[in-house]
């Protein structure tokens, strides 16, 4: 039942507008609306009971196991949120003077800097809204540099076929065009693919590291040295770095830009989609080209560098500073975490995941990758049930969400057939993991007696298997008054 | 083993073509190409008087989970487009010959002998 | 170790499991010349009350000034129901709906939300939301430049009242893809964008105007002329609004004969709090004729297989993860959680007490203009209608002004002269339905007093406040 149901003219919640018609009289008529929009006319408790039922219906890390490849579910600590919500820095307006603005801006400065060693990089960026943002400024900045030196002859960004479907999308945006580089299969880039692709036409490469194959790429060092001669840059999509935090330096393995998801390895919730936020953190050379705003400190006072001080920046990316209350809480977990705590990170990341892959493995499913060592996540293959029983990677993540677990992310990378990309994270104990791998030899077994169980999963969520093919043809996006459903 | 047709010509990336006889081709995606993309939900037409060259990108045809490129197979001018698919775009899907997408005007008709025929395409959809 | 549950036992256990001696082998396929480990620098971990009274000293730090800025981000009253709802973990802590059977929750809250803006904007169709105002502003351009086939320019025609931040980011995401921002001047006496200097552009070959509902300055904007205009030239129009002034103002659908092509704007009157400049969210309706080309997530109702209703996302062919380099952005993860705090605010509200809140944030302009104006020196700088924000002229130098009413916790507005050196001393000023009138009594009150200061001839304290 949509909100607009629940709707009766005249309803309303009173106590959440001021009283009395106030006066628009020097707006003349010809500038004013003269149809209300057809809002819901529901009472408080009416909207509360609405969507408290309706957050019921979704899985999340609150409440189930999300083992979801290349997101990092963690857990979201709550004095994270609790504390980048206190009053100060809830009310503070983003145009607030530096006066006004010490507090937030010394947190915000302690964030850069906690980055930038955390990365090895040697000044950091807060401003990219989201991980694609953060592409986006990254593969902007190489641009800025080559055509900084005259050197524009450069037109290709070279992207792994495994890669995130953002990374070719960010270099079309960036002007660029994205040519795609084979993947052994070890899992590592091929190199003699690469040493053919490189050229005076090469502006830069765009890296996940560990992969999205759940792999570290071993020879970083070798391709670094390539593509540097090439005279193209390295990009670093900081999609994985929980698996190495505390371990490497993407700075120390010679990229000379970075991304990193706040929303993954600094624990800021998803929150159903966003928001998230997504630094760069670059080498000494792509320094001037770092978006603004930043934070700077003489010492002892914090102020902002924007256009006037940062002449070459790429410029801004929002009409403010940012997801500054998303950047509030990843600096409480940092602060909460300390050095040693971030190390843990990579640590029992890795330990999850490859007692994960083991214990699967021993179990009789297929690792794509099985002579490599795990990182934070990897990567199974159904290619066998599929073709033994008929039952395929879907039909197991749909099982799965019976069992009260999110499934992995399915059928991403591409490269590998009926793939489960698996990552169970740092803060999940022992019996989570047990728990899960004992659903998937439940569900193969299941599968083998009736298979038309797993194929018609899931049973015990608020819908069965929805029809994508009907939603895309006969687009229904909106409610349309009068309407009432089925 | 998907449908093709002995009377008309291919591209490597799944388009038929059939001669028209009069310096025209008539092109749509292969039983094959709709087998791989799954149950269509949208095509993007070419626009009439658009002069397209062989192996660009001209059309859009797109599924649940995918979207893929047609390419013009020839080079040549767009004379007609099949305005029935924005409604019922699943006509690919039920009768791929049939559910033509755009036809074309020749600019060199010589190019049609550069085109696979259903033996050179069968085996090229084999890989 | 916080947040880490494994106990000693197990993590031997687990190592013993995968046929490993200790942490490190787990990491033996980094070169060993690249493994770091010292992370020290970053200081010992603290523990909740700790960092608590480190944030709550940093929150102190900043004061709870007195604020009567505006400039793209406004300080509403939130239900107290709005961020309790929003931050429960099971919208807080779920991801992007890929799995819909198990996010029907979020799925259903986001159509419902994309009704709302269809209806409040007066348009065919909403996306799910993009990251803010600005770079959804960005995200039309580049929609625009895509749907727009007659036009052949990659120019756009952007009014020079249009927010400057906003100018700066639409330049920052579309330069590198050739597209070139034309400016169009405003009316120095009524503060709209200048019709006679748009007309000059006449025949131009332009994909897009852009028409800001108010505009920076907080004017109206002759939005029926400037529709036309665009459309009569072959040009789409994207119109950038307050979602909170559509409550009472004309909606982008209904400008010009046929409505504009493309609305988008910030979402933050909508439930978000200030917060320094975010999390926020961009919104975006277009046309049901653009919708393939619009970016960002979509939702759709659709049925289960035993014909129940459901929602999933939709069109996902036109997104990265399947179109990659040609898809139509890169955009990936939104801002799913504030459209959350927006559908609560929005059903709270209705479209009455939207209007209220709207009403009654203008009213409050009325009274501090009012306030001051009878100070004398300070006018309005502009002739024409404006919404809950204005720009007036001072006697003197609105930097040194705003210096002074800040030290006595007053945030007097926000000072045009970087952006808009031609107004000489202009300070854009903003009421929300959360100014009282005893706040209204102290900006008065104080700012009577820099004034008098300065009547005095005691300019050698504000010399020293330099």
């Amino acid at each position: 039942m949509l909100i607009f149901e629940h709707s009766r003219p005249g309803r309303r919640a009173r106590a959440q507008a001021p009283a009395g018609e106030a006066a628009l009289a020097d707006i003349p008529e010809s500038f004013r609306r003269k149809k209300r929009p057809r809002l819901p006319e529901v009472s408080e408790m009416q909207a509360v009971r609405h969507y408290t039922r309706l957050s019921q219906k979704n899985f999340s890390i609150d409440t189930q196991f999300y083992p979801l490849g290349s997101c990092t579910m963690k857990y979201n600590p709550r004095a994270c949120n609790s504390l980048a919500m206190l009053p100060g820095l809830l009310g503070r307006h983003p145009l607030a003077p530096d006066t006004h603005s010490q507090g937030f801006m010394s947190a915000m400065y302690e964030l850069q800097e906690i980055l930038k060693e955390v990365t090895g990089m040697s000044a950091v960026s807060l401003a990219p809204m989201a991980g694609a943002q953060g592409e986006f400024a990254g593969i902007a900045m190489i641009r800025a540099y080559h055509d900084a030196r005259g050197d524009t002859e450069r037109k290709e960004i070279l992207v792994p076929d495994a890669a995130h479907g953002t990374n070719p999308a960010t270099a079309v945006m960036c002007g660029y065009q994205a040519r795609e580089i084979p993947t052994k299969a070890d899992g590592d880039v091929d190199m003699e693919a690469l040493k053919a692709a490189l050229g005076p036409q090469t502006a830069g490469i765009m890296l996940t590291n560990p992969s999205t194959l759940g792999v570290f790429e071993r020879r970083i060092e070798e391709i670094a040295r390539l593509v540097h001669e090439a005279g193209g840059l390295l990009y670093y999509d900081g999609a994985n770095l929980n698996a190495i935090l505390g371990r490497v330096r993407p700075g120390d393995m010679g990229f000379d830009v970075i991304h990193m998801n706040l929303h993954k390895t600094f624990s800021t919730p998803h929150g159903g989609g966003g928001p998230g936020a997504g630094p760069v953190g670059v080498s000494q050379r792509l320094q001037p080209f770092l978006p603004i705003p930043m934070v700077a400190s003489d010492g002892s006072d914090y102020h902002w560098l924007q256009e006037e001080e940062m002449p070459q920046s790429i410029g801004r990316l929002s009409a403010f500073a940012g997801n500054a209350g998303v950047l509030l809480r990843a600096y409480v977990y940092a602060k909460m975490l300390g050095g040693e705590g971030m190390q843990r990170v990579a640590d029992y990341s890795t330990l999850n995941a490859n007692y994960m892959l083991k214990k699967l493995m021993e179990a009789g499913f297929t690792a794509a990758y099985p002579e490599r060592r795990a990182t934070h996540e990897f990567i199974i293959t159904l290619k066998k049930e599929a073709k033994e029983l008929g039952v395929n990677a879907m039909d197991f993540a749909k099982r799965l969400l019976d069992h009260g677990m999110h499934a992995p992310t399915t059928y991403f990378p591409l490269l590998v057939p009926e793939c489960f990309l698996i990552e169970p994270t740092e803060t999940e104990a022992k019996e989570s993991l047990d728990a899960f791998i004992q659903a998937m030899i439940a569900i193969r077994e299941e599968a083998a007696r009736d298979p038309e169980r797993v194929k018609g999963a899931p049973w015990s969520l608020p819908v069965r298997r929805l029809d994508d093919v009907k939603a895309a043809r006969e687009l229904d996006l909106r409610w349309q008054p009068g309407e009432t459903s089925t | 083993m998907s449908n093709i047709p002995d009377n008309l010509k291919y591209t490597e990336s799944h388009e038929w073509v059939k001669d028209e006889g009069d310096g025209s081709v008539t092109v749509g995606i292969t039983d094959h190409a709709q087998e791989l993309l799954g149950d269509l939900v949208f095509v993007e037409l070419p626009e009439v008087g658009a002069e397209l060259s062989a192996g660009s990108e001209c059309a859009v045809v797109e599924s649940v989970k995918a979207a893929s490129d047609v390419y013009s197979p020839v080079d040549g001018e767009v004379v007609a487009v099949n305005q029935d698919l924005a409604d019922s775009p699943e006509a690919i899907n039920e009768d791929p010959y049939g559910a033509w997408i755009f036809k074309l005007k020749l600019s060199d008709p010589a190019q049609l002998d550069g085109l696979l025929d259903a033996a050179a395409y069968a085996e090229a959809a084999e890989d | 170790m916080p947040f880490i549950p494994h106990t000693d036992e197990e993590t031997r256990e687990m190592l013993d499991a995968i046929g490993v001696d200790s942490m490190d082998d787990l990491f033996e396929e980094i070169p060993a010349n690249l493994r770091c480990g010292d992370l020290s620098a970053l200081g010992p971990g603290l523990w909740e009350q700790e960092v608590s009274q480190l944030m709550q000293e940093k929150a102190r730090a900043d004061g709870q000034p007195l604020c009567f800025i505006g400039a793209g981000a406004y300080d509403h009253h939130i239900p107290a129901a709005v961020w309790q709802l929003a931050t429960r973990g099971e919208y807080y802590t779920a991801y992007t709906p890929y799995q819909a059977e198990a996010s029907q929750g979020t799925l259903q809250l986001l159509y419902e939300y994309q009704s709302m803006m269809t209806e409040l904007m007066a348009m065919d169709v909403s996306n799910a939301s993009l990251y803010d105002g600005a770079s959804a502003l960005a995200e039309a351009v580049l929609m625009a430049v895509r749907a727009n086939r007659k036009s052949k320019s990659r120019r756009i025609l952007v009014p020079r009242g249009l927010h400057p931040h906003y100018r700066a980011t639409v330049h920052t995401l579309v330069k590198n893809q050739g597209i070139e921002l034309v400016e169009a001047p405003y009316d120095e006496k009524t503060g709209q964008t200048d019709l006679d200097a748009l007309k000059r552009h006449q025949g131009g070959d332009f994909a897009a105007l852009v028409i800001p509902q108010p505009n920076f300055f907080g004017v109206l904007e002759p939005v029926d002329e400037m529709t036309a205009f665009a459309q009569a030239n072959g040009m789409l129009a994207i119109a950038l609004v307050n979602p909170l002034a559509m409550a009472v103002l004309q909606p982008p659908g209904e400008w010009g004969e046929k409505g504009v092509d493309i609305a988008c704007g910030d979402g933050q009157p909508l439930g978000a709090p200030l917060s320094s400049g975010g999390p926020y969210f961009g919104f975006m309706c277009c046309t049901q004729k653009l919708v393939r080309q619009m970016p960002g997530r979509i939702i759709g109702r659709t049925v289960d297989l035993e014909g129940r209703e459901g929602f999933a996302l939709t069109l996902q062919a036109r997104e990265q993860h399947i179109r990659r380099s040609k898809a139509t952005s890169n955009i990936c993860t939104n801002q799913g959680l504030m459209v959350t705090a927006a559908t609560l605010h929005m059903s709270l509200l209705g479209a009455e007490g939207l209007a209220r809140v709207a009403a009654r944030c203008h009213e409050n302009l009325g009274m501090l203009v009012e306030k001051l104006t009878s100070l004398g020196e300070i006018e309005p700088a502009f002739s024409a209608p404006v919404f809950h924000e204005t720009v007036l002229r001072l006697p003197l130098e609105a930097k040194r002004v705003l210096r002074t009413l800040a030290a006595h916790n007053v945030l007097g507005g926000y000072d045009l002269s970087r952006h808009y050196p031609e107004l000489g001393n202009a300070l854009l000023v903003c009421t929300t339905e959360n100014r009282s009138e005893s706040d209204m009594n102290k900006y008065r009150q104080k700012l009577e007093q820099v004034l008098a200061s300065r009547r005095q001839g005691a300019c050698a304290t504000m010399a020293k406040l330099d």
